[in-house]
C-alpha cells in the first residue's frame, strides 16, 4: 500500500472511532487533516465534495468516499470508506450482543448524557466550518440562511433546497 | 425472521432512495413495511447506534443484521445499504473530476454548497435546541465548539480531555440531584 493510502487509512480509521454521534461531528477534524495537515485539497474543494455527497442518495458518510476518491482514485475511495466503516461495524457487532445487559445501567445513561453535548458542540463547529468555506458574498450567505430557515420552519424535503441551490448557482445569482 | 438476502434487499431499497439522511427511510422499512422490529425495539437499537462511534445508520444495519443472522446478516445489511450509494457517489466524483472546472458546473456547485451548508446549520440548531435548559450541557457544547471551531485543536486530545470530564460532571450532577 502506498504512503498516501496508508495515511488515508490511518486518518479515517481514527475518525471512525472519534465519530461520536455520527460523521458530522468529525467534519472539522477531517477538514483539518485533509486541507491543513496534508494539503490534499483546498477548503473550498472540501466543501464542494461535502455538497456533492449531500446531493447523492445514501448515508451522509459518503463524503468520506469522495475525499478518498479525490486523493487517490478508486483505491483511495475504497480505503477511506473501509477505514471509516469497518471499525464502527466491528464495535457495533460486538457491543450489540451485550447491549441489553447495560442499556439501563446508570453509567451508560450518564455516559450518553455526557457525550450528547460534546456531539452538539462538534456539529456546531462543523456548521461554522462549512459556512465559512461556502460564503463568498451576500448572495451565498442569503442562500445559506434561507436554506437553514426553510429546513427549520417547514417540512420541505432537503433535495428541493439543494436543487434550488444548483439553479441559483447556474443562473449566476449566487 | 429475515434471511441475509432479505436483509440485503431491504437495506438496498433504502440506500438508493435515502436523500438527505437515510435514517427516516430505514425506520419506515424496518418498522412499518417489514415489521422486523417494533417501534420500541427500533428506538432502543438506535440508542445503541448513537451511543457507539461511527455512522449511525451503518451501525444500525450491523446491529439488525447481526441480531437475525449473525455476522453474515450484518455484512449483508451493510453491503445492501452502501453498494448503490457508493457506485453513485463515485460516478458523481468522476463527473466532478471531468467537469468541476467548467464555469457553469462550478457556479452550480457554489449554489449547491451554500444550500448544503444550510442543511448542517439546521441540523446543528435542531440537536442543540434540547440543551437550552441545561447550563452544564451548554457549557460542555460551548467548550467543544470553542476548542474545535475557534482554537482549531486536534480532535483526539480534545475528546480525551472533554469526554471524561463531561461524563464525570453528569455523574456528579445525578448523585447530587
Amino acid at each position: 500500500m502506498s504512503g498516501t493510502l496508508l495515511s488515508l487509512a490511518a486518518i479515517f480509521g481514527q475518525l471512525a472511532l472519534l465519530a461520536i454521534g455520527g460523521v458530522n461531528a468529525v467534519l472539522p477534524e477531517m477538514h483539518r487533516q485533509v486541507v491543513d495537515v496534508h494539503h490534499w485539497m483546498s477548503g473550498r474543494e472540501f466543501t464542494a465534495l461535502y455538497a456533492l455527497a449531500q446531493a447523492a442518495p445514501g448515508p451522509n458518510m459518503l463524503v468520506v468516499t469522495l475525499v478518498g476518491w479525490r486523493v487517490a482514485g478508486l483505491a483511495g475511495a475504497a480505503v477511506a470508506t473501509g477505514a471509516l466503516v469497518a471499525p464502527a461495524c466491528l464495535l457495533t457487532f460486538g457491543v450489540a450482543l451485550a447491549w441489553s445487559r447495560f442499556r439501563t445501567a446508570g453509567w451508560r445513561i450518564a455516559a450518553q448524557a455526557g457525550l450528547t453535548p460534546v456531539t452538539v458542540g462538534l456539529v456546531l463547529a462543523a456548521a461554522l466550518m462549512l459556512s465559512r468555506n461556502t460564503v463568498r458574498g451576500p448572495a451565498s450567505a442569503a442562500l445559506l440562511l434561507a436554506s437553514t430557515a426553510l429546513l427549520l420552519a417547514t417540512r420541505l424535503h432537503p433535495l428541493w433546497l439543494l436543487g434550488a441551490g444548483v439553479l441559483l448557482g447556474v443562473s449566476g445569482l449566487v | 425472521m429475515p434471511t441475509s438476502g432479505e436483509l440485503f434487499r431491504g437495506f438496498f431499497s433504502v440506500g438508493i432512495v435515502g436523500f438527505g439522511g437515510v435514517l427516516p427511510f430505514v425506520r419506515r422499512m424496518v418498522v412499518e413495511r417489514r415489521g422486523w422490529l417494533t417501534p420500541a425495539e427500533f428506538t432502543d437499537t438506535l440508542a445503541l447506534c448513537q451511543f457507539l462511534p461511527g455512522p449511525n445508520v451503518t451501525n444500525l444495519a450491523v446491529a439488525l443484521g447481526g441480531r437475525y443472522r449473525g455476522a453474515p446478516g450484518a455484512a449483508a445489511a451493510v453491503a445492501g445499504l452502501l453498494v448503490a450509494p457508493l457506485v453513485i457517489i463515485i460516478g458523481l466524483g468522476a463527473v466532478y473530476d471531468r467537469f468541476g472546472a467548467n464555469p457553469v458546473v462550478a457556479h452550480g456547485l457554489v449554489g449547491l454548497a451554500s444550500a448544503a451548508a444550510g442543511l448542517i446549520v439546521a441540523t446543528s440548531v435542531k440537536i442543540a435546541w434540547p440543551l437550552r435548559h441545561s447550563p452544564l450541557g451548554i457549557g460542555t457544547a460551548g467548550t467543544a465548539f470553542l476548542a474545535i471551531a475557534v482554537l482549531r485543536l486536534p480532535l483526539l486530545p480534545t475528546l480525551l480531555a472533554l469526554v471524561p470530564a463531561s461524563i464525570a460532571l453528569q455523574l456528579l450532577r445525578r448523585r447530587g440531584g
